[in-house]
């Protein structure tokens, strides 16, 4: 393996596929893109397999020629690895779900998502600030053409307000960027990591990159692009954006914001939170009211992605590997509900939730399905949501418990609109005959759920698998940033258990008789 | 063994609920309930080592779970004393129900994904007591509160069934919050979740304070404060009682194993697991003794008037938790355990009991339209009638040297009711004893109604259906319900609907018809009646064979072995409480008795008048306290509202306005001029680019 430059060949492989695809036939550009794809996803095992777990931080590492601007430079770390696997995993699974709901220009969609594809690895991959960027302002392109040509009705407003919004984050990011590179003058990432701007300067650069990431995460109030696209995109459209692209935000904030801006971080640590905090009972609420299906678990996702911003600023070991699972997760799961909606809007061309019910009755598999990535997204344990949520939660509640209070009322929300959408769905009586004609999952459609059902069970069950990759990195970004660790607002004294016996002795009358009975400790007593 | 104890359960809902259909309804049967005879057949002698006293405290790994730094959660089980009591609750409740839904559900076309789901409850259920960490408890914790959901939910088509599958699910949220933050907070405390390690560190911890939101407090009283939120809304303590009443809409088999003998304990094992670090918190523990006693009473007079027989025997329940709080609240944890373990018994009896009668009434649930059922179905008469000896507590107390004699309720209730005057807390013991009192009356009033008296099946749909209907048997429980939407959750409306007072439930009781409608009632089949049979001895003898483990001041060395905090001095103290505190609940249950009996039996319209005369207060009963409604009303409107203002003024009217649209208003105005070329999206974003990259390439150059 040594010297096989297996990242570039990772994103060679889509790369010209995709440039095959646009002179290929349909059907041929069907299969070339679905070879492309699962091509990537073995060389992505290749890669977890020969990633040596507590070696080095940098694995894989391909420096190649200066290219004007860019340095070809990539490697990854357990992070980028994870998300990497992500990426080629839900790849195939799009490309499947697209085999017969695309009909229109179906070399150039194919072309669209290979395209996509190479860019999101990219970006995980990229380890020179420009090349960076690069992959991760392009990775807009496709995917903005992929909603306005192949979208719903509304397509061009959709297309228009994502990369409007995105567009104007990036660029304050790309100041800053050239800011960097100037004063420190160099572009390696994992240099500027361990570069120490000074305070004040830390908080605009923070800040400019914030304006970026917070857009992509989406974190509210700038989430209002994400039910619009969501609901405009074609179901392989939103997987890839729920799975991958609303993985970039949360990937910048740990790769950028924490380890350059590790002052400004803490200090600003209560805008995440408050934002946050607002964002899982807003759009939680909002959820709950929602008559389409493809926005309610659109703002579930933004719900879910506060999850991840409050676990990283969290500052501790817990959150950030709770943040980084929740992305996984979320990943797996909103994809799978994309695609369990897609299933059934391929059926009746509709996102309407009143049009449906029933669908246990004729359509049994299927409701299994989705019962069980209904679960998964409210988090339930033995699936990867729970792990997510906890460890995120559990990191959060040690820095802020107000924080972590208001979010983990998600728990209660998250429950109540997601299975309120499940009963309007699945429960009931069926109410008309359109309806009843609908046939259970094909086995294509099987093939597409059941892979992300499993490693959503495997990740619940034996999350070690995806955390013992990370824990190297989650050491290194800890030692980086714990100088500015925020404190905690819980702070307990230590424990004085004679002055506490003695004081409940002297309390008499009332716990009189319960305190003469305290078998446990009395040996204080004596 | 505890493996296979705990994943044979697992395994047969595997095979049971994806064979499903392709399986067939026998395979699937058999598989889930051999499973769990098998898990019985292998608790019964670890709980009998830790009798005899040959088995110890162990724990078995698993797998590694969720590794986070100090944060260690690794699957494992745990067996000690507490668990073993726990184990062959369940497995043994677990197992009869299978055994008798055999019979309950063999109309049912589900039937594999019924018992699927059983066996899974029991899983998770296991996994709960097994645990030796907080985070696997809490896996547990949900896994029988999806199991719970699941089976509430079970005839998905009616709407009330998927109404109170969600309320169940989303109440049991509030409390899981609190538990989770609970978790939380113990984390950060201690620095693990593993439940030994904590309960050995807590000690040292007394006296501490900690900050949690905007004040600060004991340390470890806002600990068990989180941690006892959760097992208020497992164990549908008030406040979150809401959803128990409301799961009834399960199958019945359902309600004896979930909702009565094992997951709505939950929380009372959880505070007994926990007790070493509640003994620490006086004011925690003040807490647990107000919430239990005040559950207490609130579910048994909402049980007085309840005409739904399963909703009676579900705020039965309610107010037996309660007894088991705040038996737990004032110390004595072994008699808390004890209660569950008894209650186990003759409350999944009284349930099962209520299904063969609701089995033979054809699905007829409403007790107004019963009466005079002791001669056509004996059998299933005196499997009640024993639950009911057990659950008021019938019994010769111990004087005079002589040993306490009783069924199962007499045993362990009485003991709650000594402990609570033992230990200095006179309104406790008073609450304890009316609510004994209300205990009775009740449950004796729910046994003359349907037993005695003349048949009144005449008014009931289900039997007018049956008897005019040769297949009427045939018909589909949920098939049926279905065609009578309101009747399950209606009772109270039809009173409201009736608008004047005599149609007002008991008042209208003498203006029934008394007639059979023709119809015969049956029997139950023999896999309904076997379980019956065994619960019946377990009510029975329960409390006798088992109080000397529990209960007595030697139990703690004996049994217990450290598993729960156990205050010896309290159980000496229970033993030498003056005669009329001992005789205080078997007169207050002997006076339930007679008053029941007077209203019901000797002078059948008095309940109608008393009702009519306190109207305001029995509708306040009727309507359980009004808590739904004002849940309604505080809670689920303003959600939906609140969601609606959010999504309209705050989305699209704020966000959007100001965001996207008034940008794009803004570009379009500003390159209305310069842009003669097209008026197309794309040429505004590549222009605003254009801007952007200039201010961008000079502010860096310049910089």
């Amino acid at each position: 393996m040594d010297g096989f430059p297996i990242l570039s060949v990772m994103l060679a492989v889509p790369a010209l596929a995709a440039v095959a695809c646009l002179f290929l036939s349909p059907s041929a550009a069907r299969v070339t893109a679905l070879a492309a794809t699962l091509v990537d996803l073995a060389l992505g095992i290749l890669l977890w397999t020969g990633f040596d777990v507590g070696g080095a931080q940098w694995q894989f590492v391909e420096a190649g020629p200066r290219l004007g601007f860019f340095a070809w430079s990539l490697g990854i770390d357990g992070f980028a690895l994870l998300l990497i696997m992500l990426s080629v995993f839900l790849m195939p699974i799009c490309i499947g779900a697209s085999w017969r709901a695309i009909e229109k220009r179906v070399p150039e969609y194919m072309a669209a998502f290979l395209l996509t594809e190479v860019l999101m690895i990219g970006t995980f991959a990229a380890q020179d600030l420009f090349l960076f960027y690069l992959f991760f302002e392009a990775g807009l392109i496709p995917m903005y053409l992929i909603i306005g040509i192949w979208g719903g009705v509304n397509r061009i407003y959709a297309s228009y307000k994502f990369f409007l919004y995105t567009l104007l984050g990036s660029l304050l990011m790309l100041v800053a960027m050239l800011y960097m590179v100037q004063t420190t003058g160099s572009s390696y990432i994992p240099d500027l990591q361990a570069h120490d701007f000074p305070a004040h300067v830390q908080t605009w650069l923070w800040l400019a990159f914030f304006a970026s990431f917070a857009v992509k995460m989406p974190m509210w109030p700038v989430h209002t692009w994400l039910p619009d696209a969501h609901v405009q995109a074609p179901t392989a459209g939103s997987v890839i954006l729920a799975g991958v692209l609303l993985k970039l935000g949360g990937y910048g904030f740990l790769r950028f914001s924490l380890p350059m801006f590790p002052e400004a971080s803490a200090q600003l640590t209560w805008l995440i939170f408050a934002l946050s905090a607002i964002a899982v009972i807003y759009t939680s609420l909002v959820a709950l009211v929602q008559a389409d299906m493809k926005k309610l678990i659109a703002y579930s996702s933004v719900a879910h992605m506060a999850i991840v911003t409050i676990g990283l600023f969290a500052f501790n070991r817990q959150g950030i590997e709770g943040a980084m699972i929740m992305m996984l997760s979320h990943g797996l799961v909103s994809g799978a509900l994309f695609l369990c909606v897609g299933v059934i809007y391929d059926r009746l061309h509709t996102r309407e939730i009143a049009r449906y019910g029933g669908l246990s009755i004729n359509m049994p598999k299927y409701a299994v399905f989705f019962l069980f990535f209904t679960m998964a997204s409210i988090g339930l344990p033995g699936t990867s949501g729970f792990v997510a949520e906890f460890l995120s939660l559990m990191g959060t509640y040690q820095v802020s418990t107000w924080t972590a209070l208001l979010c983990t009322t998600g728990i209660i929300l998250g429950a109540a609109y997601m299975l309120y959408l499940y009963a309007r769905v699945a429960y009931g009586e069926i109410k008309s005959d359109e309806v009843r004609a609908m046939p259970d999952l094909s086995s294509r459609e099987l093939w597409l759920l059941a892979p992300i059902a499993a490693v959503v069970l495997w990740m619940g069950v034996y999350p070690e698998s995806f955390m013992a990759p990370m824990r190297n990195d989650v050491a290194l970004l800890l030692q980086r940033i714990d100088r500015a660790a925020p404190a905690s607002d819980s702070n307990p004294t230590p424990g004085n258990p004679a002055a506490a016996a003695a004081s409940q002795r002297e309390h008499g009358g009332e716990h009189g008789a319960a305190a003469a009975g305290h078998e446990t400790t009395p040996g204080e007593a004596h | 063994m505890i493996l296979a104890i705990v994943f044979l359960p697992l395994l047969a809902a595997a095979i049971a609920g994806l064979g499903n259909k392709a399986l067939g309804v026998v395979p699937a049967k058999v598989v889930t309930t051999a499973a769990l005879f098998a898990s019985c057949a292998l608790s019964w002698p670890i709980f009998i080592g830790f009798l005899n006293g040959s088995e110890t405290a162990h724990v078995t790994p698993v797998l590694k779970w969720i590794v986070s730094g100090d944060m260690d959660a690794a699957w494992a089980l745990r067996v000690d004393a507490l668990t073993a009591v726990m184990l062959v609750v369940i497995t043994s409740v677990s197992a009869l129900v299978h055994l008798y839904s055999w019979g309950y559900m063999s109309e049912d076309p589900d039937q594999p994904r019924f018992f699927a789901y059983l066996s899974l409850f029991t899983f998770a259920m296991l996994m709960l007591v097994t645990a030796d960490s907080l985070v696997q408890m809490f896996f547990g914790w949900e896994g029988v509160g999806l199991a719970s959901y699941l089976l509430i939910g079970f005839w998905f088509r009616k709407p009330s069934a998927q109404a109170a599958a969600i309320k169940a699910f989303v109440v049991n949220r509030v409390g899981d919050l609190g538990f989770m933050l609970g978790i939380f907070g113990t984390f950060l405390v201690f620095g693990t979740v593993s439940i030994p390690a904590i309960l050995a560190a807590a000690p040292n911890m007394a006296g501490s304070t900690i900050g949690f939101l905007w004040f600060r407090a004991d340390t470890l009283t806002v600990l068990c404060l989180l941690l006892f939120v959760g097992a208020m809304g497992k164990s549908a303590q008030l406040g979150l009682h809401t959803w128990l009443p409301d799961a009834m809409e399960g199958p019945t088999p359902v309600s004896a194993l979930i909702h009565a003998a094992t997951m709505v304990t939950a929380g009372v094992f959880m505070v007994c697991r926990l007790s070493p670090m509640f003994e620490l918190s006086p004011v925690a523990l003040d807490v647990v003794r107000f919430v239990g006693a005040a559950t207490c009473l609130f579910a048994a007079t909402c049980g007085l008037v309840q005409t739904d027989i399963k909703r009676v025997i579900a705020y039965s329940t309610c107010s037996q938790l309660g007894y088991m709080f705040f038996a737990a609240g004032v110390g004595a944890y072994g008699a808390a355990m004890f209660h569950l373990f008894t209650h186990a018994f003759f409350k999944a009896l009284l349930f099962l009991g209520a299904g063969s009668v609701i089995h033979a009434m054809h699905h007829e649930q409403d007790m107004r339209y019963y009466g005079a059922l002791r001669r056509e179905i004996p059998l299933t008469f005196w499997a009640m009638m024993m639950g009911t000896l057990a659950i008021t507590g019938v019994g010769l107390p111990g004087l005079a040297g002589l040993p306490n004699m009783g069924f199962a309720g007499f045993h362990s209730k009485d003991a709650i009711i000594e402990a609570g005057w033992a230990s200095g807390n006179p309104g406790v013991w008073f609450v304890g004893v009316l609510v004994a009192l209300l205990t009775s009356f009740y449950s004796w009033r729910l046994m003359f109604l349907t037993f005695w008296g003349q048949p009144r099946w005449v008014n009931s749909e289900h039997i007018q259906h049956a008897a005019h209907d040769e297949h009427g048997h045939d018909h589909h429980e949920s098939a049926h319900d279905a065609h009578h939407p309101d009747e399950a959750h209606g009772n109270p409306a039809q009173a409201e609907d009736g608008g004047h007072a005599p149609s007002t439930h008991e008042a209208g009781q003498q203006q029934l018809k008394v007639g059979t409608a023709g119809y015969h009632p049956h029997e139950s089949p023999m896999p309904m009646l076997v379980p019956l049979a065994i619960l019946s001895v377990g009510a029975v003898a329960a409390g006798f064979v088992f109080h000397g483990f529990f209960i007595e001041p030697e139990a703690g060395t004996r049994f217990w072995k450290g598993a729960l905090a156990f205050r010896e001095h309290l159980m000496h103290a229970m033993h030498e409480v003056p005669v009329p505190i001992k005789l205080s609940a078997t007169i207050a249950m002997l006076l339930g008795l007679f008053t029941a009996w007077y209203a019901y039996i000797r002078q059948p319209q008095l309940p109608g008048i008393v009702a009519q005369q306190f109207r305001v207060l029995y509708r306040f009963l009727l309507h359980k306290w009004y808590f739904d409604e004002l849940y309604h009303l505080l809670f689920v409107r303003p959600a939906f509202a609140i969601g609606r203002i959010f999504w309209h003024r705050g989305d699209e009217q704020t966000i959007d306005r100001f965001g996207p649209n008034g940008t794009a208003w803004l570009v379009q105005l500003g390159s209305r001029g310069a842009a003669r070329l097209q008026s197309g999206y794309l040429y505004s974003y590549a222009f605003v680019m254009l801007i952007g990259l200039t201010v961008a390439v000079t502010w860096a150059i310049a910089g």
